[in-house]
């Protein structure tokens, strides 16, 4: 009773935390799902989000601002992959690892090169800040706090939809046509006239600019910004991608239209983080997360070729 | 129309595998030129092709269509001018999306992408119109995954995408290689016919040496990355397989026993 009880009360902060996991997951939706690019920056690209945000915030920024700051940031570091993959021919998940690994460097110098940084503004950033910078945590408006996790999770919910609303458009427009054309078939986009590396390069930048901004508002939420906390990343917004898939493929038999799609990917996120809060409250230890988001991915990404097998195997079986 | 002047191309050169894929190859197009190619197994075909839409560099030499140089262009630019099939049917075409969505990819071809919509209603309309002049009912099933389709429906969905936008030059390689006769021969007729219709200049790859002979105003026969034989109007159009096999023997040095060139029919 008592467990369910703290479940409960938790489920306000398990959603903020999964919608903004889910603005993340949706980025990794971009390369993973539409471009067909398993791209690895976003582990540090999400800290480069976290670091500008806090940045900002401290020199006095406006904290809505701040988080598309983080975008643009975001999207810079998408480039650094995109040149890495497609001017230097690098192999994309190689390109994805050269780029966390200088982004690391980069974020540190962002954070004053420690590895910690916090919006009270007690760590000091590289940069002399104003005396301001230096008051205390109520000086600074955010938009999200995890003192207030309905409100975050109101906005959490804010952000989503309008991400969602953007990516339906932007992947209908002409422009954004092209980019789905590369990902499902770069030799037919090429002979139909579309630069491929363009489109690489625009989308690696697209999907990190909403890396970039998950991990803007989720610095805000958590109170700072730590160099470590991007590590393996990535592996929680396959995990909800895939998560989203199977279960939007289970509710949809005839496939779904973009925008459920998309909607599905924040579900993924969504249970992925009520997941985390479980082993949280069942005591475990978090560090197990880890291995247990790495069997959940392996579970839900090698489901569908089981389930071929079996549907090839029953058909054989009939004939 | 298209010009191509002493092209080079050698893959691994400078190693043991070398491979001297065209050696110094110049052909010049008219207008409305439908020329057919043969040749065996490795003889350059393919890489001809390749040269003109710059799917791979020349290693010398230029391509010009029009008057205007594109040897440095670069593949998406060079498909401004061109309508390209593929041998595999997956080639094409992108299989995760509809059919009208690569329709109007194909609409978009040379025109600069923006953010305007990517199809309207009024396109899928048209799109519907001109798959129905193909008979394979796929006007009925417009929004379809086009990974849902057959090999030969692949083939004349990309047929259409590659001269949707009149292309100045139409490049088919073995496009109905892949396909079982029945298909093929439904392809190849779909293809004449546009070629017909819209006065079109073609080059066209074929293992047939009958339909090599059928189809086009002019035949060109590749051996070991030469043009070798050239043909056309009414020399053309006298041409028998045997006389085709009999000048490819003429030509191999009799080695044509050893080297069988192509399937004919
Ligand atoms: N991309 C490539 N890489 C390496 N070798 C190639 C490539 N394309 C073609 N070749 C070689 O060039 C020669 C000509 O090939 P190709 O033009 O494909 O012949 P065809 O189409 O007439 O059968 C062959 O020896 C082939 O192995
Ligand atoms: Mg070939």
């Amino acid at each position: 009773m008592d467990f369910l009880i703290s479940m409960f009360n938790s489920l306000p902060g398990v959603a903020a935390e999964g919608l903004f996991y889910g603005i993340f997951a949706l980025g990794v939706y971009i390369t993973y799902k539409i471009l067909d690019v398993a791209d690895l920056t976003v582990d540090a690209s999400i800290v480069t989000g976290c670091a500008v945000t806090t940045i900002c915030i401290l020199y006095g920024v406006n904290s809505l601002v701040a988080v598309f700051i983080a975008f643009l940031a975001g999207m810079i570091a998408g480039a650094l992959t995109g040149f890495f993959h497609t001017f230097l021919k690098i192999p994309a998940i190689l390109a994805g690892i050269l780029s966390q690994f200088s982004l690391y460097t980069i974020n540190m110098i962002i954070m004053g090169m420690q590895s910690y940084l916090d919006t009270t503004g007690t760590t000091k950033a590289l940069i002399p800040m104003s005396p301001t910078a230096y008051a205390s945590v109520s000086k600074f408006s955010l938009i999200v706090s995890s003192r207030d996790k309905i409100s975050a999770m109101v906005v959490g919910f804010v952000f989503v939809i309008a991400i969602i609303a953007l990516l339906y458009w932007f992947f209908g427009t002409e422009f954004g046509c092209s980019l789905r054309a590369t990902g499902a078939n770069p030799k037919m986009a090429r002979a139909q006239g579309i630069n491929t590396n363009f489109a690489t390069v625009f989308g690696l930048m697209f999907s990190n600019g909403f890396v970039a901004l998950a991990g803007g508002l989720l610095a805000q939420y958590t109170g700072g910004s730590n160099i470590t906390f991007g590590a393996g990343a990535i592996v929680i917004g396959l995990a909800s991608v895939v998560i989203g898939e199977v279960l939007c493929s289970a509710f949809f038999k005839k496939g779904a239209n973009f925008a459920v799609r998309l909607t599905f990917v924040v579900v993924g996120s969504l249970i992925y983080s009520l997941i985390k809060r479980f082993v949280i409250n069942v005591g475990l230890d978090t560090n197990f997360l880890k291995l247990i988001s790495a069997v959940i991915v392996a579970i839900f990404l090698s489901a569908p070729n089981f389930k071929n097998s079996f549907v090839r195997k029953g058909t054989k079986k009939g004939a | 129309m298209l010009e191509l002047k002493n092209v080079c191309k050698t893959f691994y050169a400078g190693t043991v595998n070398e491979r001297v894929a065209l050696n110094d190859v110049s052909l010049t197009l008219s207008d409305g030129d439908v020329v057919t190619i043969i040749g065996g197994n490795g003889a350059g075909k393919s890489t001809l092709l390749n040269m003109v839409s710059g799917t791979l560099p020349v290693d010398a030499g230029q391509v010009l269509i029009d008057g205007v140089d594109i040897t440095n262009y670069p593949e998406h630019k060079r498909a401004k001018f061109l309508g390209r099939v593929f041998q595999d049917p997956m080639t094409g075409t992108a299989a995760s999306m509809g059919i009208d969505e690569n329709l109007a990819l194909a609409l978009r071809r040379g025109k600069h992408r923006g953010l305007g919509w990517g199809i309207t209603k009024k396109e899928r309309a048209e799109f519907s119109k001109r798959l129905e002049e193909f008979g394979l009912g796929l006007e009925s099933r417009i929004t379809a995954k086009v990974g849902l389709l057959s090999g030969g429906q692949r083939q004349v969905l990309t047929l259409l995408m590659a001269t949707l936008k009149k292309p100045k030059l139409l490049l088919l390689d073995e496009h109905t290689a892949a396909l079982d006769p029945k298909t093929a021969k439904i392809v190849l007729e779909a293809t004449d016919k546009i070629i017909r219709e819209d006065n079109l200049t073609a080059m066209m790859i074929t293992h047939n040496m009958h339909d090599a002979i059928t189809y086009g105003n002019r035949l060109i026969m590749m051996m070991d990355g030469r043009i070798i034989y050239d043909v056309a109007g009414e020399e053309k159009k006298s041409l028998t397989v045997p006389d085709l096999l009999k000048k490819f023997e003429e030509y191999s040095g009799g080695s044509f026993a050893n080297d069988r060139m192509m399937l004919s029919k």
